[in-house]
């Protein structure tokens, strides 16, 4: 393997981590939305979110991929850009996941803190966003890191139908080119998880941190 | 909108959509089943193991799931191929996919043995249980029993996830819509098509599991809830 080659996976990875961070910023965002929607009090609300979470973990990623790789056509955009469209549907499918996730974690606060916070005489809005959600995000973190490998390893998917040019991508140009798969793949294979491990462990830390701070 | 659906000339190939339900039926049944019981076996080795076997099912555990799906059925499929080992293409899928799905499904397993407590086991001694039915009855049953849902969601993730082993060119739902796209040109009529076909069989596989349990678990039937 020539430096060349080093330096073609090494631009996968950063085509990786690229869709990876755009994906959990925009993602975080929309899953926010949507997990506040789950927990709101207008039961027509609840449903739309229960039911965009639903349909959305019931379809493959591929499949969503697709939707916004070649959708975009008939509103009469001739093509759109592969970052885009992968970004889109990485974000459409975390963002459900994300919001099943914490919603959750807002559930899980204490049901007297909703109490008190009421009886100060705070609104509802007050009362999520300035007593609720700053306990739920310490729940919340353990989760959403363990969530992020979860991105990384989706990301991989816009290399199948969109050809976003990313590790596994690259990788597979490779190896189509020199036919040596144990060697590239096993490249981009140490790449993601010298990307994935960290995440996964500080998961668990954080988990085991929480655990104890809370027993 | 000028655009003008055309769902017409893609359902015309309906027989090809079903062979790729069949196949990607086929495909989840294999892995859940073969995944499922080397899972369990592989949670029971990290939980009750020796030093070494555990560290090396931990091991085993943590590359599999810090690392893609497609990246490990290239590395496994062409990988093979290339030292001359050839098999057919399902065979190779089913393979990849079995050793990916075994990796969390030990980790939900072993969740729920972790969670059974000791009193439980060391009240099935005192009632005179053999060691070896207390592990069957009062600690791998029942924690099966709490881990099931979470059980479930994954190997329905697992029915969505055999579309990636389209790319090394098995014909499966997402495979062979590939061929119905090619004729027909209509690619986003098609996956809208795949989309529902999708839908519809994770809801059916879901009350399918959703059944076995209340068949499988008799007494959290019996009891109406969770021990």
């Amino acid at each position: 393997m020539n430096s060349d080659q080093i330096n073609y996976l090494l631009q996968g990875a950063y085509g990786t981590l690229l869709l990876s961070v755009l994906t959990f910023v925009f993602a975080s965002m929309l899953g926010l939305v949507i997990a506040l929607m789950r927990v709101s009090d207008n039961t027509l609300v609840r449903q739309t979110a229960f039911g965009y979470i639903n349909i959305i973990q019931g379809t493959p990623l591929l499949v969503l991929m697709g939707v916004c790789f070649y959708g975009p056509s008939i509103l009469g955009y001739s093509s759109v850009p592969a970052l885009f469209a992968a970004v889109l549907a990485l974000t459409v499918q975390s963002s459900a996941f994300l919001g099943e996730i914490w919603r959750g974690c807002i559930e899980s606060v204490p049901q007297n803190q909703w109490e008190a916070a009421e009886c100060l005489g705070l609104n509802r809005v007050q009362r999520m966003f300035k007593v609720i959600l700053p306990q739920a995000l310490r729940i919340a973190t353990p989760p959403t890191v363990g969530f992020m490998v979860q991105i990384v390893k989706n990301t991989s998917f816009a290399s199948l139908v969109i050809g976003f040019a990313e590790l596994s991508y690259n990788a597979k140009i490779l190896n189509n080119a020199t036919f040596k798969p144990f060697l590239y793949f096993g490249v981009a294979a140490v790449l993601y998880f010298i990307i994935c491990y960290p995440l996964s462990w500080m998961s668990l830390r954080l988990e085991r941190k929480l655990t104890l701070a809370r027993s | 909108m000028s655009y003008q659906f055309d769902f017409a000339s893609v359902l015309e190939y309906w027989p090809m959509f079903l062979q790729g339900v069949k196949t990607t039926l086929v495909m989840s049944f294999w892995s859940t089943l073969a995944g499922f019981i080397m899972g369990v076996l592989c949670a029971i080795a990290r939980s009750s193991g020796g030093p070494w076997l555990r560290k090396s099912v931990g091991a085993y555990v943590e590359i599999i799931r810090n690392t893609p799906l497609i990246i490990q059925s290239y590395f496994l499929i062409f990988g093979l191929s290339s030292v001359g080992l050839t098999m057919p293409i399902l065979v190779g899928a089913i393979l990849a996919l079995v050793i990916n799905i075994t990796a969390y499904t030990c980790e939900i397993v072993r969740a729920g043995i972790e969670s059974v407590p000791r009193s439980q086991r060391e009240a099935g001694e005192c009632l005179g249980l053999s060691p070896l039915q207390v592990y069957w009855h009062v600690i791998l049953v029942p924690a099966l029993e709490r881990v099931y849902p979470a059980l479930t969601s994954q190997f329905i993730l697992l029915m969505l996830v055999t579309s990636v082993l389209s790319a090394v060119g098995t014909e499966d739902l997402f495979g062979i819509s590939g061929n119905i796209q090619a004729l027909t040109f209509r690619n986003f009529e098609v996956f809208l098509v795949l989309w529902v076909v999708y839908l519809a069989m994770s809801f059916l596989v879901r009350a399918a599991f959703t059944l076995a349990g209340k068949v499988m678990f008799v007494r959290k039937r019996r009891l109406g809830t969770l021990l």
